[in-house]
C-alpha cells in the first residue's frame, strides 16, 4: 500500500504512486495548478513560486497511529502558508484546494510580481498568442497594475546567445528552464544565470554562442517570449498558423514533428511552412527535437531550384514535356531496355519504395539502394522489435555503441542512450577516438581504425568482460555506425554486433537488438523491403542500358563518374542536383512536406508524416509517378498512400498488420502535453496523429556470417584518410537552411598535433587533399583526440569519401601579388 | 566579568597556541576525543541547552541528531558569511579568540562523526582565513587537529574557504551551494543540511559563535551553562550593539539582562541624551520595536523579544532615537535587500525591486499616503511567498515602520492591515 497514494484535489479523488508531486498528481485528473519554472521534464525548481495551493493533512493520532475523525471523516489540518505544488510531495489523505480564495490569491499576487518587470509587449512577441504568461495572466492575473510603468526595469531586447537563439532580457522572468533544460536533459550546460537580483541575465559561456544542438528546445519551454529562434522570431503570429503533424526527414530517428504553415503574402500568396516544432512521443523525441531538425527541417524543399515540370533532353537542351509524355517515354525506355536498373534511396518513402519493387517486378529491373552503409539486412532479422522503447532502458540493461559519434548523426538517440545511461543502464561505447558519448559511458573502448570487426569479434568470446555483462543483461539494444567505415566494412560490423546480440540472446523481444545509425530518414525502410546496394556502382552505369534514379545524387556525390556511353537516365527528383543535370528524363517529385507517407525509423517504427503545403508546380508524388509509369505498362498499382500500405502489409511479412489506421493511433502520454494551457509542457505539440507502429520480429532461424573485413588500417609513416560523420555537413538538405551556414563552415580535416608537426603543418594551415583521385581544400584543425596516422575527413563536405583512403596532402600556397 | 566567549577580552595573546594552552585549551577536545563516544558529546550539547546563534536559534545538539547516519561522510560547514547589517560578533571570535573557535570546530566534527569541516567565511574577511590557516596548520603540527587527533584514530582536516560577497550565502544552503563551486542560491527544503547537505551529503552547518560555546560546554558541564541566562534561553550571548548609542560594541552578556541594562549601562545610552526611539534586534532583518519602557524592561531571551512582535535573531541590536526618520531607515535596508536578493524566487526578485521604488518615493517626499498603503500592501504580498528566509526578512522593517510609526510616513492613524 505504500507504494500508492491516494488524495484528493479539488475534490477529485486521484490515486497516484508515493514520490508524486501534487502538480504532476493534479494533472492526472485535468487540474491545471498554473506553474512557469517546474517542467515534468525538468522537475522542481520552486523559483517562480506561481503554483501556490493549499495543502492538508489528515490529522494523526498518535496513539492509534490512524487520522482522527470527525463525523466518520479525518480531520484536516491546513497548512499555515501556502505550499508550492511543485515540491510538495502527495502524501495518503491529502487534501489540495488549487481554486480556494487563499489559493488564488497567492497565484495572483505572484503574478503580479512578474508583471511588474515585464515589458508587457505583447503585441510585438513572437510568443504572443502562445504564451504561457499571457494565458495565466489572463486566467489569473490582476487586470490593472499597481506598478508604475515608468518605474519598470529595462534591459537590452535582442541579444543573441549564438546566431540561432535571440534573448530578450526584459521579458525573461528568471525561471530557469533553459538553464536546467542545457544542464540536466542536453547534458551541454553552456547557457547560465549571470548577476543577481532584478539584474539576474541569461547567458551563453560558449564559443559559438549557445554551442549545443539541442538549443532550439529552450525556446519552446521557456514560458515567456525571451528566447525565441532567429528563424521563426519575427516571421509570423501563432495563431496565423496552421499545423500539420510531420516526421523529421533529416536521419533515421524520426522524430515527431509539426510543421506550422500559414498563406502569406511575402511569399507571393503561397502557403509556407514558418516553423518546425516537437510533436510529443514519448517512444522517439519525447518533447525534443535537435536544431538540425528544427533550422533545416524543410527549408531543401523551398529551394529556388525546385524541379517544376517532367522535362526531356532534346539536342542537349532540357524542354519541359507533359507529365503524359514523360510517362509514356519512361515507361517505353523501361521496357525496351534489358535490365533496367533502379537505384533509390532511403529519403523515399515506404510506399515510394514498394511501388517502386512492384514495378521493377514487373519489369525484371535490378534494384539498388543507394548508401555507403549496410548491414540493414541484419538489422531487419535483430534489429527492435514492437513495444521497444529506449525510455524502458535503465538498471540492468546494456547499450553498446560503436563507431559512431552519436551526437554528430543522431541527436535524439545521443539524448535518449545518455538518460539510459543516467537511469543506470551499463553504456559501452567503442570508437576509434573520443565522442561527446563518452562522458556518459560505463566503459569506453578505443580501437584503432581498421580494427572494428576484430573489436566486436573479441568481445564476443565467452571469456571477455563485456559478452558477459552481455549474458548477464536483461536487454541489450547496439548501436553501430560507419565511422572510418564504407559498405563492406560496416555491413561486416553489423554482422559481428548480430553475433554478440544472438550468442547473448538479446534478439526478437522488446528492446533488445540491433540499430544502424543510417544517414537517411527510410534507410530501414528500403532495407526491410528489399533493397541491397552495390559494392561497385559505376560498373552499373558503365554497363546499363536504363537507370532510374530516384532521390539520389550519385553524381554530384562523387559516387559515379559519367562516361562519354552512359545510360539513359530516368531521374527523378527534389531539386536540381548533378545527377539530374546529365539526365535523359526529369520527374519532379513532391517534397515530404507536399504529400503524405510513411518512414520506418532505425528502431523499425513505422511513421506517418502528412501533407502541410500545396506541391510545386507540376511535381507529383513518388509513389504516384511509379504508378504511373506501371500504368503504360499495363500494370496496376496503388495511387493512395493508404492503400499501397495495406498492399505492402500483405506482401512485406515484417510489415504485417500495419496500415495508416494503426500508425495514426494514440494513446495518453506522460506528461500530458496540451497547447490550450502551453504552461505545462511548453509549446510543444500534443501528438493526436500517430504514435507509429513498429514492425514485427523476424522469423529467423539463421544469421549470414560475419565474413566482411574492416576498414583499412593506418600504417607506420603513412597518413589514412577516414570518413566521419558531422550533423551539419554541406548535403542539400542542410546546406539550404540559411541560417546553419556558420555552423556548417567550410570543409575542415582534423588530425593529431604530433602528426601535424611530422608532415610540417600548423594549427589552420590551409591544405590541398587529393583523394582516391577527387580534390579539394581544407583547413587543418590540430586535435589531440584524433589517433595518430589518422585524418578525419568529414562526410558530405566537399571531399568524397567513402571509404578510408590514402591522402595527398599539400599547403596551399599562397598567390604573392605586387 | 569573566568572559566565555570573548575571554581574550581578559587573556592576553590567547590567539598565540601556547598561551591558549596554558589557559587550559584543548582540555575540552582531548576529553571528547580520548574519552567520549560522539552520542555522548552530542547528548551533553543537547543537555546544555544551547541554540544556534546566526539567527535562528535552532537546538545545537538537536540538529545534530538530525546528521542521518545511515549516508557517509559527513561534514561540517562552519558559517562565518557574517554578513547581517550590525553584526559583528563573529569577526571579534575569529580575529581574536580564534583557538577557541578551532577547538569548538573540531569538538562539533567530533561529535558528528565528520572528518572534514570547512569554514565558510565572507570574501572580505580574507586576512582572518589567512591567519585562520596558519593556525590550522600549527593545531595540526601539535597534534590537535589533522591525522590521528591527540594520537587517537580520529582523522580531522579543516578548510577555509572565502565567499565572494553575497548576503544570501549566509543561508545556509545558498552558503552550501556556494562551498560546492555553484551560484549562491537557497536550495529546496526539505531536504534539510543534516539530511542531505554539502555534495548531498549529511551536513552540520553551525555559526561561529555557536561553536566558540562548546569548549566551555564540555569543560563545565551542561547544567553549569544552562545556570546562565534564562530559562527560555540558556547561556551568553555576545550582543552587537549600534546604532545612536554611545559606546557601540560587543558585549558579551547573559541572555535575560534587559534591553535598558544592555543600551544605558554597557551601551552609555543615547548620544547626546536623545530621547529613544526604537530598536532593531537583529540587524536589518529586524521587525521594529517602539522602545517604550516595558519594552526597555523586556528581558533579551528569544521568548521575550517574540512576544514582542519580533525576533532577537543574532541579537544584533540596533537602536534608533529620535532624530531616525523610519521612512529614512526602511529605504536604507530595502536598498540592502533589494541590492541582496539573489534572485532566485519571483516574491524576492521582484518585491524587492518593487519595494525600494516606493521607499526611495516616500523617503524623498514625493510618495502619497496611497502609496504608503501599496507598500504595506506589497511586503505583506511577498510574506509566505519566498523561498527562503531573505525574502521574508525584507519585509520586516517595512511592514513594522509602517504600523507602529505612521506618524513617520505622514499617517495619523495605523494603516490597517492588507
Amino acid at each position: 500500500m505504500t507504494d500508492r497514494v491516494t488524495l484528493t484535489i479539488d475534490g477529485k479523488q486521484v490515486t497516484v504512486p508515493a514520490g508524486m508531486l501534487v502538480v504532476d498528481a493534479a494533472k492526472k485528473v485535468a487540474v491545471h495548478i498554473p506553474i512557469f519554472c517546474y517542467h515534468p521534464k525538468l522537475g522542481s525548481a520552486a523559483m517562480c513560486r506561481q503554483c501556490l495551493v493549499e495543502v492538508g493533512r489528515p490529522i494523526i493520532d498518535h496513539a492509534t497511529g490512524h487520522p482522527e475523525l470527525e463525523d466518520g471523516f479525518p480531520r484536516i489540518q491546513f497548512s499555515a502558508k501556502l505550499e508550492t505544488a511543485c515540491t510538495t510531495l502527495v502524501s495518503e489523505g491529502m487534501v489540495v484546494l488549487t481554486q480556494s480564495e487563499r489559493a488564488r490569491k497567492g497565484q495572483k499576487e505572484v503574478l503580479e510580481f512578474l508583471l511588474t518587470s515585464h515589458p508587457l509587449d505583447c503585441p510585438i512577441c513572437d510568443k504572443g498568442g502562445e504564451c504561457p504568461l499571457q494565458n495565466l495572466t489572463m486566467a489569473h492575473g490582476p487586470g490593472k497594475s499597481r506598478f508604475l510603468f515608468d518605474e519598470k526595469h529595462h534591459a537590452e531586447k535582442q541579444v543573441p546567445l549564438g546566431e540561432l537563439i535571440f534573448l530578450d532580457r526584459e521579458r525573461c522572468i528568471q525561471c530557469g528552464r533553459c538553464v536546467r533544460f542545457q544542464e540536466n536533459v542536453a547534458g551541454e550546460p553552456v547557457i547560465g544565470f549571470y548577476q543577481r537580483g532584478r539584474s539576474m541575465d541569461i547567458v551563453s559561456f560558449s564559443e559559438p554562442g549557445f554551442d549545443s544542438v539541442f538549443s532550439g528546445n529552450t525556446t519552446d519551454i521557456c514560458p515567456v517570449g525571451a528566447l525565441t529562434t532567429a528563424d521563426f522570431r519575427f516571421g509570423a503570429r501563432p495563431w496565423e498558423l496552421m499545423a500539420a503533424a510531420s516526421i523529421c526527414s533529416q536521419c533515421a530517428v524520426g522524430c515527431n514533428t509539426t510543421l506550422n504553415t500559414r498563406r502569406e503574402a511575402r511569399s507571393d500568396g503561397q502557403i509556407v511552412v514558418k516553423r518546425v516544432m516537437p510533436r510529443q512521443n514519448e517512444q522517439v523525441n519525447e518533447l525534443w527535437i535537435c536544431d538540425k531538425g528544427r533550422f533545416a527541417g524543410y527549408h531543401y524543399t523551398e529551394r529556388d531550384d525546385r524541379l517544376l515540370k517532367p522535362q526531356v533532353r532534346r539536342d542537349d537542351k532540357f524542354r519541359s514535356v507533359s507529365w503524359d509524355a514523360a510517362f509514356l517515354q519512361a515507361a517505353e525506355k523501361l521496357q525496351d531496355a534489358e535490365k533496367p536498373v533502379f537505384l533509390v534511396s532511403g529519403r523515399l518513402s515506404n510506399e515510394d519504395l514498394f511501388n517502386l519493387l512492384q514495378l521493377a517486378d514487373g519489369l525484371g529491373a535490378e534494384t539498388l539502394l543507394y548508401t555507403n552503409m549496410g548491414g540493414g539486412d541484419l538489422t531487419g532479422m535483430v534489429g527492435l522489435t514492437s513495444g521497444s522503447n529506449l525510455a524502458d532502458l535503465g538498471l540492468g540493461d546494456v547499450i553498446l555503441v560503436v563507431a559512431s559519434d552519436l551526437q554528430e548523426e543522431a541527436p535524439l538517440w545521443w539524448l535518449r542512450i545518455k538518460q539510459a545511461a543516467e537511469r543506470g543502464a551499463m553504456l559501452i561505447v567503442v570508437n576509434p577516438r573520443e565522442t561527446k558519448l563518452e562522458k556518459h559511458a560505463d566503459y569506453v573502448v578505443r580501437y584503432a581504425y581498421g580494427d572494428e570487426i576484430k573489436t566486436i569479434q573479441d568481445m564476443n568470446k565467452a571469456t571477455h568482460k563485456i559478452h558477459k555483462v552481455f549474458a548477464k543483461a536483461a536487454n541489450a539494444v547496439i548501436f553501430y555506425g560507419s565511422e572510418g567505415l564504407g559498405l563492406e566494412g560496416s555491413s561486416g560490423l553489423a554482422g559481428a554486433c548480430t553475433s554478440l546480440l544472438v550468442d547473448t540472446g538479446h534478439y526478437a523481444r522488446p528492446n533488445n537488438g540491433l540499430v544502424g545509425v543510417w544517414q537517411r530518414a527510410n534507410d530501414q525502410g528500403a532495407w526491410e523491403l528489399g533493397f541491397r546496394p552495390v559494392k561497385d556502382l559505376q560498373v552499373i552505369f558503365d554497363k546499363s542500358e536504363v537507370v532510374y534514379i530516384v532521390g539520389a545524387d550519385p553524381v554530384g556525390d562523387g559516387a559515379v563518374r559519367l562516361k562519354k556511353r552512359k545510360p539513359f537516365m530516368i531521374v527523378q527528383e527534389l531539386l536540381s542536383t548533378d545527377t539530374v543535370g546529365h539526365a535523359d528524363l526529369v520527374l519532379p517529385a513532391r517534397a515530404f512536406t507536399e504529400r503524405e507517407g510513411t518512414y520506418t525509423s532505425g528502431e523499425r517504427r513505422v511513421q506517418r508524416f502528412y501533407q502541410a503545403v500545396p506541391p510545386r508546380g507540376e511535381s507529383r508524388p513518388d509513389y504516384e509517378i511509379v504508378a504511373e509509369i506501371a500504368a503504360r505498362l499495363d500494370t496496376a498499382l496503388e495511387r493512395e498512400p493508404g492503400l499501397v500500405m495495406d498492399q505492402l502489409a500483405e506482401h512485406i511479412p515484417a510489415f504485417g498488420g500495419i496500415s495508416y489506421l494503426k500508425v495514426s493511433e494514440v494513446v495518453e502520454q506522460w506528461p500530458v502535453i496540451n497547447r490550450s494551457e502551453l504552461f505545462y509542457g511548453g509549446a510543444v505539440y500534443e501528438n493526436t496523429q500517430g504514435l507509429g507502429m513498429q514492425l514485427r520480429p523476424a522469423p529467423v532461424t539463421s544469421f549470414p556470417v560475419s565474413k566482411g573485413k574492416g576498414g583499412l588500417r593506418p600504417k607506420e609513416g603513412l597518413l589514412l584518410a577516414v570518413p566521419v560523420n558531422k550533423l551539419y555537413d554541406q548535403g542539400l538538405t542542410v546546406l539550404s537552411a540559411p541560417l546553419l551556414r556558420e555552423r556548417i563552415g567550410e570543409l575542415k580535416v582534423c588530425m593529431n598535433p604530433d602528426e601535424a608537426d611530422r608532415l610540417g603543418f600548423e594549427n589552420g594551415a590551409r591544405l590541398r587533399i587529393g583523394l582516391n583521385g577527387n580534390n579539394a581544400k581544407a583547413l587543418l584543425v590540430v586535435d589531440p583526440t584524433v589517433p595518430s596516422g589518422i585524418l578525419l575527413v568529414p562526410r558530405s563536405m566537399g571531399l568524397p569519401i567513402f571509404e578510408a583512403g590514402m591522402p595527398v596532402l599539400s599547403k596551399v600556397r599562397k598567390k604573392v601579388t605586387g | 566579568m569573566t568572559h566565555i566567549l570573548l575571554r581574550h577580552r581578559d587573556i592576553p595573546d590567547l590567539d598565540k597556541l601556547a598561551v591558549y594552552e596554558k589557559q587550559g585549551g584543548f582540555k575540552a577536545l582531548k576529553k571528547v576525543v580520548t574519552g567520549m563516544r560522539p552520542e555522548a558529546v552530542t547528548q551533553l550539547v543537547m543537555d546544555s541547552g544551547l541554540r544556534g546563534r546566526g539567527g535562528a536559534g535552532f537546538p545545537t545538539g538537536r540538529k545534530w541528531m538530525f546528521v542521518d547516519k545511515n549516508n557517509w561522510p559527513h561534514y561540517v560547514v562552519v558559517n562565518a558569511d557574517e554578513s547581517e547589517p550590525g553584526t559583528f560578533k563573529d569577526r571579534e571570535i575569529l580575529e581574536s579568540n580564534p583557538l577557541q573557535f578551532l577547538e569548538g570546530v573540531a569538538i562539533a566534527a567530533f561529535a558528528v562523526e565528520a572528518h572534514t569541516a570547512y569554514i565558510y567565511l565572507r570574501g572580505e574577511f580574507w586576512p582572518i582565513a589567512a591567519e585562520l590557516d596558519k593556525r590550522i596548520a600549527a593545531m595540526e603540527k601539535a597534534g590537535y587537529l589533522g591525522k590521528r587527533v591527540f594520537g587517537t584514530d580520529y582523522t580531522l582536516k579543516v578548510h577555509t574557504h572565502l565567499g565572494a560577497g553575497a548576503y544570501i550565502c549566509g543561508e545556509e544552503t545558498a552558503l552550501l551551494e556556494s562551498l560546492e563551486g555553484k551560484r549562491g542560491q537557497p536550495r529546496i527544503r526539505p531536504p534539510f543540511p543534516p539530511v542531505s547537505g554539502l555534495y548531498g551529503k549529511p551536513t552540520v552547518v553551525n555559526n561561529v559563535e555557536t561553536l566558540t560555546n562548546l569548549p566551555p560546554i564540555i569543560n563545565n558541564g551542561a547544567d553549569w551553562y544552562k545556570s546562565l541566562g534564562t530559562a527560555d534561553t540558556v547561556g551568553v550571548k555576545i550582543f552587537c550593539l549600534s546604532g545612536r548609542v554611545r559606546k557601540p560594541g560587543n558585549y558579551e552578556l547573559p541572555f535575560g539582562i534587559t534591553f535598558r541594562e544592555l543600551i544605558y549601562e554597557h551601551g552609555g545610552g543615547i548620544i547626546d541624551g536623545v530621547p529613544i526611539k526604537a530598536i532593531m534586534a537583529a540587524g536589518a532583518s529586524s521587525a521594529l520595536i517602539l522602545a517604550d519602557d516595558q519594552t526597555l524592561d523586556t528581558p533579551l531571551d528569544y521568548g521575550s523579544v517574540h512576544r514582542l512582535g519580533a525576533e532577537l535573531g543574532s541579537a544584533s541590536v540596533i537602536v534608533l532615537d529620535e532624530t531616525v526618520r523610519l521612512d529614512w531607515l526602511i529605504d536604507k535596508t530595502m536598498t540592502f535587500f533589494k541590492h541582496e536578493s539573489c534572485g532566485k524566487c519571483t516574491p524576492c526578485r521582484d518585491g524587492s525591486f518593487w519595494m525600494k521604488h516606493l521607499t526611495e518615493r516616500i523617503r524623498d517626499g514625493n510618495g502619497s499616503a496611497e502609496d504608503v498603503k501599496l507598500l504595506d500592501s506589497v511586503a505583506r504580498q511577498m510574506q509566505g511567498k519566498c523561498l527562503c528566509a531573505l525574502g521574508e526578512f525584507s519585509t520586516q522593517a517595512v511592514v513594522s515602520s509602517i504600523e507602529k510609526f505612521p506618524g513617520d510616513f505622514g499617517i495619523k492613524r495605523k494603516v490597517s492591515a492588507s
